[in-house]
């Protein structure tokens, strides 16, 4: 019965980050284009371009290789099991031992790698360009996450995901510095990860400054759709990883019934609603910066994690 | 016969290969016969290895009449040598393996191959070895067989510079392990490794030891900054012993740390761990910086072969430090990773020099620059290359991820140490090992974007052919191997238990029980990780969508030309440049740390020539430290030059002015 329910719950929450993903988008957008008092379309849009883009044909370059064609099924497998194994609406999840939060981060790391090869793959000066960004963005990126790990495997004494989320729901927890600390580096990582305004622009096409856009201006059709999906799906894991390490509340407890299991649901809703609110409206608030000045945003949030990890070295309870 | 005596037998018989070549090496098919003897030899070994690792036994002991005649040769078997046997015998069967292929590329085999089945005896009786004579015998041995290798392209100036400046850093490597011997011997002169194990001496002198290993055995291992022969070194070799040197070598040199540091001078004070970790940590980030923004394939290489050195004497490091504080489990989760990472650092680095020696062998560049689109022309070495890329870069689910993982589990229970100072130091140095996971990721990125996808960027690169089949399966068992020990780490951490148990005294729990082949380092609730089910979860959701996008929404598929913008150029050298892949990079991190510089020459307006640009970075401590030093020698030469031309009577009042100069040191000695 145990095992069963845990399946249920896993394949749920595979489902639901899937389906709301691309919902969490067109939420950013929406809210986005009403604060600069556009009207904006509708929130459900993704799904249409989605749909769209998948039933399209593929236009792929003359000497695009297979590299190109398999990279975003890959990209897409690696994010999308990246982010069924963070807990949305419950924490019993039936694979969470499979990978802990070092894991998660590399296989989102995994994702970019494939995601820059593939942009190098046609050789357009485009695709370099994306590239050569995006790896520098991880590479001061992956460092920062993987403190702010450090700090909440201190915390909690655990790196599984699972772990963490009920020890912070527990009121073991407390008021912490080095968790605020954690907090905003690990905002500031979502932000340059999931290629948002400051580091990187989502809306743009044609700009010097683009990084993600570039990689994936050779593709199209369901290729692209994959990579759009994939794309999602990562904002979405990091809202929900920022909501059930430091706001795990109303998450169902492993083996509870199915009331604590809708509740849940209903909370996780609220959580990603808010997190897209509040990403846009941080959004329209500041401007793009020059990309070499993404070094000195993401060194904030190395020292930022460096600096919890320590406090949580010179006493537990900070 | 017992396995060492059979070990003995083998590494015998790799070193008479030196003497056969000399016949057989310019014969047809002569080079081809010599590799394959070698690759036998060292299946064989490595098949002992993995047997003396798997049976549990007593370490077996032999002496023979050679050396020195009051001492004799001992050697001796124990689970700690019998890992690296493991790592020498199936890096050697690799690089043997694709010399068979690979040696129809040979320029003059008659210079490479009488050196190269003694390099990996002499390799083989320097973990055999159980006295400090035959030790730094074989070690020298190890070293000048390395460097007449280094030197076969006798007639190109790089090579010769870079065999010449290896052959002074083992020099002073070895004088660093004469003088660390000399010590571990003490006034009694017990030379036999028994003796030295059982001798006591003070926690200075233990530290000496240790930090004369940690230059002896770290020069030549690749330590920073100590490193600066092996960018050079590694990459003149012909391609499979550059896989040898970078995948092998290295790891025997890290054994000669090991077997010392934990073995032989028994318990080392804490105090000695920091500086064995900060120096893997830096050696860590500056090897991989250094390979982001090199442009020669195979000095990329050997760069990544330094960080991941460092990473491994991070990781030793922190052994030690669990080890002083008694806390003997978790020094032997550190040591697991260390050697753990040995292996994985093995495998992926050899298969990797063999790539780079496949693109040297079918289009005769090595500068990234020259090269591109190979991922048409070689599809089976692009593949293999790509996996080795993906395992070198720390991602999931190959090995590379699995040990690096390890490593950090390990840095994670560094709370638990008692000392403030490693404590704060800790968490630092699992930021900077993370920092250069994620530059190796980077820099992988661009050696492989560069060097197999996007078009071609010369004449040469356009007309590549795949290489041969001994090359590629050699490669493709390395990448094989690759792929086992990420997805089943559990059988790769239980079976060099013994080794760790030897070193440390501890060991990890038992993994092979564990259901899906999950690593669980310390308790379940802590970490695990699975790469088996991670794996199959991509592999299925890759599968699933593709199927279902296809059967589904669409599968058409147009080719067309590339989009670009709009402004699609055909000329290849419109892509990226390696030089321009790592600007980014260049620009934030290195600025101070490689000297990264950049040049523009704007001519004046109404000037017709062209606006150039250039960017120059380099190794800042071969111009720190190594060049000022070389300008000081021979600065001082000059001066002493004056002292041949003088007359007879000035010579005898300088001898005179010495005798007395002595005879007043020694009064005031006495």
């Amino acid at each position: 019965m145990e095992l069963i329910l845990g399946l249920l719950v896993q394949g749920g929450q595979m489902l639901v980050v899937l389906l709301l993903a691309p919902g969490l988008v067109g939420l950013v957008r929406k809210v986005r284009a009403r604060l600069t008092r556009r009207r904006g379309a509708p929130v459900l849009q993704p799904y249409r371009d989605l749909l769209r883009l998948m039933k399209k044909e593929v236009v792929l370059a003359e000497n695009a290789s297979w590299m190109f064609r398999v990279a975003p099924y890959t990209i897409f497998a690696a994010t999308w099991v990246a982010a069924a194994l963070v807990p949305t609406f419950a924490l019993g999840l039936q694979f969470s031992w499979t990978a802990d939060l070092i894991a998660i981060v590399a296989l989102l790391g995994s994702a970019r790698f494939f995601l820059a090869l593939a942009g190098m793959d046609v050789g357009t000066a485009f695709g370099g360009i994306g590239a050569s960004r995006e790896v520098m963005i991880g590479a001061f990126a992956e460092p920062a996450m993987l403190l702010t790990v450090f700090t909440l495997a201190l915390v909690a004494g655990s790196t599984q995901l699972s772990v963490v989320a009920a020890f912070m729901a527990s009121p073991a927890v407390g008021l912490r510095v080095s968790l605020g600390m954690a907090l905003v580096a690990l905002v500031i990582v979502a932000i340059a990860e999931n290629a948002r305004i400051p580091v990187d622009n989502p809306a743009t096409h044609l700009e010097l400054t683009m990084v993600h856009e570039a990689m994936v201006l050779e593709y199209s059709g369901r290729h692209l759709a994959m990579i759009e999906i994939a794309a999602a799906l990562k904002l979405l894991l990091y809202v929900a990883l920022i909501a059930c390490v430091f706001f795990p509340w109303g998450m169902a407890a492993a083996g509870s019934g199915v009331l604590a299991h809708l509740l849940g649901l209903a909370a996780f809703l609220l959580k990603l609603a808010a997190g897209g609110v509040l990403l846009a409206t941080f959004e329209t608030a500041i401007a793009k910066m020059r990309v070499f000045r993404v070094p000195d945003f993401l060194g904030a949030a190395l020292m930022l994690g460096l600096l919890g990890t320590l406090l949580l070295f010179v006493s537990r309870s900070l | 016969m017992t396995a060492l005596d059979a070990a003995l037998l083998l590494s015998g018989g790799l070193l008479a290969l030196g003497p056969a070549a000399l016949p057989l090496a310019r014969r047809p098919g002569g080079p081809a016969l010599l590799h394959g003897a070698a690759a036998t030899l060292s299946a064989a070994l490595a098949l002992l290895g993995l047997w003396a690792l798997v049976a549990p036994g007593a370490p077996v002991q032999a002496v023979l009449p050679l050396g020195l005649p009051w001492l004799g040769a001992h050697f001796r078997l124990d689970a700690l040598a019998a890992f690296f046997i493991l790592v020498l015998g199936a890096g050697g069967t690799a690089a043997s393996l694709y010399g068979i292929g690979y040696g129809r590329h040979l320029e003059a085999p008659g210079r490479v191959l009488p050196f190269y089945g003694p390099f990996l005896g002499a390799m083989a009786l320097v973990l055999f070895a159980d006295d400090a004579f035959t030790f730094l015998l074989s070690w020298e041995s190890m070293s000048l067989l390395s460097w007449a290798l280094v030197l076969a392209d006798h007639r190109n100036p790089e090579a010769r510079s870079a065999s010449y400046v290896y052959l002074l850093m083992a020099g002073i490597g070895t004088m660093a392990l004469l003088f660390a011997f000399g010590l571990l011997a003490g006034p009694g002169g017990g030379y036999a490794f028994a003796a030295i194990a059982a001798a006591e001496r003070g926690p200075g002198v233990t530290a000496a030891i240790l930090f004369l290993m940690l230059a002896g055995a770290g020069s030549k291992a690749g330590v920073f900054p100590l490193h600066v022969w092996l960018p050079l070194a590694h990459p003149a070799a012909p391609s499979h012993v550059s896989a040898l040197m970078s995948g092998v070598m290295t790891k025997i040199a890290l054994y000669g740390f090991i077997r010392v540091g934990f073995d032989l001078l028994g318990p080392v004070a804490w105090w000695a761990s920091p500086v064995v970790i900060v120096l893997g940590s830096t050696t860590a980030v500056m090897g991989i910086l250094l390979a982001n923004v090199d442009r020669d394939a195979k000095r990329i290489l050997a760069y990544s072969t330094i960080e991941n050195v460092g990473v491994i004497f991070a990781a030793l490091g922190l052994a030690l430090a669990f080890r002083a504080n008694g806390m003997t489990a978790l020094a032997a989760l550190a040591l697991t990773a260390a050697l753990f990472h040995i292996l994985n650092h093995m495998l992926f680095k050899s298969l990797l020099f063999m790539a780079a020696g496949a693109v040297l062998a079918a289009t005769g560049r090595r500068t990234l620059d020259a090269l591109g689109g190979l991922i048409h022309r070689m599809p089976a070495t692009a593949f293999l290359a790509l996996v080795g890329v993906t395992a070198i870069a720390a991602l999931p689910p190959l090995n590379g991820f699995a040990s690096e993982w390890l490593l950090f589990q390990g840095i994670l229970q560094s709370p638990g140490l008692p000392q403030p100072a490693l404590q704060l130091l800790l968490p630092g140095a699992g930021g900077m090992l993370a920092l250069a996971a994620a530059l190796a990721a980077a820099c992988f990125v661009r050696f492989y974007g560069i060097i197999f996808l996007g078009r071609p960027r010369s004449e040469a690169a356009a007309g590549a052919v795949e290489v041969d089949r001994w090359s590629l399966a050699a490669m493709a068992g390395l990448a094989l191997l690759c792929l086992f020990g990420g997805i089943l780490p559990g059988a790769v951490l239980d079976t060099l238990a013994p080794a760790v148990g030897l070193a440390t005294g501890g060991r990890i729990p038992p993994q092979l029980g564990n259901s899906w082949a999950t690593l669980v380092p310390v308790t379940a609730g802590q970490s695990s990780y699975s790469g088996l089910l991670v794996l199959a979860f991509i592999t299925f959701g890759a599968m699933t969508s593709a199927w279902l996008v296809h059967r589904l929404a669409s599968h058409r598929l147009r080719r067309g030309p590339a989009w670009d913008c709009g402004f699609p150029l055909t000329d290849g050298r419109s892509q990226y440049s390696a030089g321009g892949f790592s600007q980014p990079i260049r620009r934030a991190l290195g600025g101070t740390l490689v000297a990264a510089r950049e040049h523009v020459v704007m001519p004046p307006p109404g000037d017709m020539r062209p606006a150039r640009h250039a960017a120059e970075s380099g190794d800042v401590a071969w111009m720190r430290l190594y060049l000022p030093a070389a300008a000081a020698v021979g600065g001082l030469a000059t001066r002493l030059n004056t002292l041949q031309f003088l007359t007879i009577r000035r010579y005898l009042g300088l001898v005179f002015v010495s005798l007395i100069l002595l005879l007043v040191g020694l009064t005031q000695w006495n």
